[in-house]
């Protein structure tokens, strides 16, 4: 049987349609014994205590500069679990996909999802598929759950500390900013990328090292704002940062001067916020420089009880503004 | 946009040494007035950089900030508001606008609230979008809500010029642009307002020429600097004006002279003086109707104008703010955002009472956001 070009509801209905999708695309991709086993549930093989998390991506559009939904999909929740200290072991993808949708798009999607759960090791070892009417879904929605072997203990938006360090992993808003050059059709050329990775070997880097960490996250919708106002609150501390230590991409920082946004609010897919004791900071950054993803890793502030549950941005000339947590949708200013 | 750097729209403009010299200088100058400096940014883009980069901080308490009615969000009556959520609930009907007017409460919804409900109501990052949405829309009516001062009316008028060249039929217009001299007029001639010194706005300059303030100094006895929105822009505009001040002098003088020329761009005035005239009424929020304050299209275009087609289904009656939102009393430059009791507390970004506490250019908003930090 030749592959049809275009997904058809037919794929969803359980089928021989069915069938060969699972087999001829996801087993194909993301081949390990447990998926191929293809039992009614995947029997895992855990002898720690387990992370456990879930996420849905719905991107628009689904391939932007830097990556895809599919690459998202396993960045995102692998770095859910990297960032609780857990080695990222398992997976699970569940797609929902429109009628229509060309069965290319959807492989080099699949593709992309191998390609990225190289940068952990984990596997997808279960999974589902539903093709719904044109119009139902926005092309693709995908669901990843995971589950990860605890490392590393203790890590929590609750334990930050007065004279904890913070420290990014690399520049912030990429993820957001790139996002919205693509599906605004802005029209301001450059190679703004997405910032879409994994965090895990940098997790294990850190871990390796032996770095006490007070808190760990990874700046998704909400940005840096978001994180650092959550810590904040959940510890009843004051977050100080020093504002021109915050790395900021030039193209982004253009996007947001001329549209009227926070590139602190914007999302990234492959940044993390740390705490860390002040002991550690110089062990910590040195393990983070050693891997790819995380070598611009910077301080940027510290833990103190000036403003319980507030974050503080001090200027380069002696101001000081709080940094509050994004609301609302992103709209552009008017003039 | 290939040649545009994007560093160059603000690197060089923040420049810490630079803003401490700058500040200090206005700290040294401002010993010598003879009395405390009371200035009005009347743009909402000025009170934003005033609040984000904590500029207050850096000066004297002689100095001190009244922000001004020139928000395009912040001063949309309720009644406009409700007439853009009748339009968008019509069949088959796409509304377009631009930026937070889409959350600014109208008399019982917004634009948000209607968008959830299904309407097909859409946020614009260009006005020229419309005509795109419009060509790939042929069965539906496509209305463009257009809002802003004198800064975004040339886009408005742009679009009316391709739709009418492409003989577009299914684009209509609902114009509520407003103009920056008749609402600062309203405002001196109340005389409440304490003003001895204005921040002229940067963007509307651009388009305006700072020609349009010069009546200001005399009628006034005010100076007015046009500035730039960048910290160093402001700052400096804040020093020219303590120099006027303490030389005895009052006069229109312009900062942002990298954009601004006395008499803009003429250009685009043209294309707006071709479509567009004063309309002899347009009510403002919170501060009442201002004569001449606002344009409508001319009678020519009135196969574009929703507000003329759609007449029938529109509401009339002016519709008042809650009584303890002071909105109007902030836009009038009688109270600061703190200055009302429900500032923070019934009204927040998120459950916004007023506009003024919607809109990223709004004064609330821009305290809410950045805070004072003591």
């Amino acid at each position: 049987m030749t592959r049809p070009k275009q997904i058809q509801l037919s794929h969803g209905g359980g089928g021989e349609e069915t069938n060969s999708l699972i087999h001829d695309l996801f087993y194909h991709h993301f081949s390990n014994d447990t998926l191929l086993a293809a039992e009614d549930a995947a029997v895992l093989d855990v002898k720690n205590k387990i992370a456990f998390t879930t996420d849905s991506f719905t991107v628009s559009p689904i391939f932007f500069n830097g990556g895809n939904i599919g690459k998202l999909a396993i960045a995102g929740t692998v770095n859910d679990l990297a960032m609780m200290g857990a080695k990222p072991l398992y997976l699970s993808a569940s797609f929902i996909i429109e009628e229509g949708f060309t069965f290319a798009d959807l492989e080099s999607i699949v593709k992309a999802m191998a390609e990225e759960l190289k940068h952990s090791g984990a596997k997808i070892v279960c999974g589902d598929t539903k093709v719904v009417p044109k119009g139902a879904v926005d092309k693709l929605f995908i669901n990843t759950s995971g589950i990860g072997e605890i490392e590393k203990e203790g890590i929590s938006a609750n334990h930050l500390q007065e004279g904890d360090v913070i420290i990014v992993s690399g520049d912030v808003g990429r993820h957001g900013a790139a996002i919205l050059m693509e599906r605004e059709g802005l029209g301001i050329s450059g190679d703004l990328q997405s910032d879409c990775a994994t965090l895990w070997p940098a997790v294990q880097a850190l871990i390796d090292a032996n770095i006490s960490i007070s808190a760990m996250r990874d700046a998704t919708r909400g940005g840096l704002s978001a994180v650092l106002n959550e810590w904040a609150e959940q510890s009843a501390v004051c977050l100080e940062i020093e504002e021109s230590s915050i790395p900021v991409d030039e193209a982004v920082q253009g996007i947001c001067e001329l549209f009227g946004f926070e590139a602190f609010d914007f999302a990234n897919e492959g940044t993390c916020i740390l705490a860390v004791p002040q002991k550690d900071v110089q062990s910590a950054l040195d393990a983070l420089h050693e891997v790819e993803v995380t070598k611009k890793a910077t301080i940027i502030g510290q833990v103190s009880r000036k403003k319980e549950g507030r974050v503080i941005l001090h200027s380069a000339y002696g101001s000081s503004r709080y940094l509050d947590l994004p609301k609302g949708e992103l709209l552009p200013r008017i003039c | 946009m290939s040649e545009l750097q994007l560093k160059d729209l603000y690197d060089g403009f923040r420049d810490p040494d630079v803003i401490k010299a700058l500040a200090k200088s206005i700290i040294d100058e401002a010993k010598h007035l003879k009395e405390p400096l009371k200035l009005m940014e009347v743009c909402g883009g000025h009170t934003h950089t005033i609040m984000k980069y904590g500029l207050k901080q850096l000066l004297p308490d002689r100095i001190d900030f009244i922000h001004g009615p020139g928000c395009p969000v912040c001063i949309m009556p309720k009644e406009r508001i409700d007439h853009a959520i009748t339009l968008a609930q019509m069949s088959d009907t796409i509304l377009l606008t631009l930026g937070d007017m889409i959350r600014v409460p109208g008399s019982k919804s917004s634009l948000a609230v209607e968008r959830a409900n299904g309407y097909d109501i859409r946020a614009l990052y260009s006005p020229l979008d419309a005509l795109r949405i419009a060509r790939e829309n042929p069965d539906k009516k496509v209305v463009f809500f257009a809002i802003g001062f004198e800064t975004t009316t040339p886009m408005t008028a742009a679009l009316l010029e391709l739709v009418e060249k492409q003989g577009i039929t299914n684009l209509y217009f609902h114009i509520n642009h407003v103009l920056v001299p008749p609402a600062v007029d309203a405002i001196m001639a109340d005389g409440q307002a304490k003003i001895n010194a204005f921040i002229g706005p940067a963007h509307v300059s651009v388009i305006s020429g700072a020609k349009i303030y010069q009546p200001l100094p005399e009628k006034y006895s005010t100076p007015v600097v046009v500035s730039g929105f960048e910290p160093i822009d402001v700052l400096q505009s804040i020093l020219m004006i303590v120099r006027q001040k303490n030389e005895a002098r009052c006069e229109m003088e312009i900062q942002y002279s990298r954009s601004v020329t006395l008499e803009g761009n003429t250009k685009a005035q043209e294309m707006i003086e071709k479509f567009m005239e004063p309309r002899v009424h347009f009510r403002w929020r919170g501060i009442g109707d201002i004569p001449y304050s606002a344009l409508a299209l001319k009678a020519q275009y009135a196969a574009y104008d929703a507000e003329k087609i759609f007449a029938d289904i529109l509401p009339t009656e002016p519709i008042d703010d809650h009584k303890l939102c002071i909105c109007g009393t902030i836009l009038k430059g009688l109270a600061k955002p703190n200055d009302c009791q429900v500032f923070g507390t019934a009204c927040t970004p998120n459950t916004p009472m007023g506009s003024c506490m919607v809109s990223s250019e709004g004064a609330c908003n821009a305290y809410y956001r950045y805070g004072a930090i003591k």
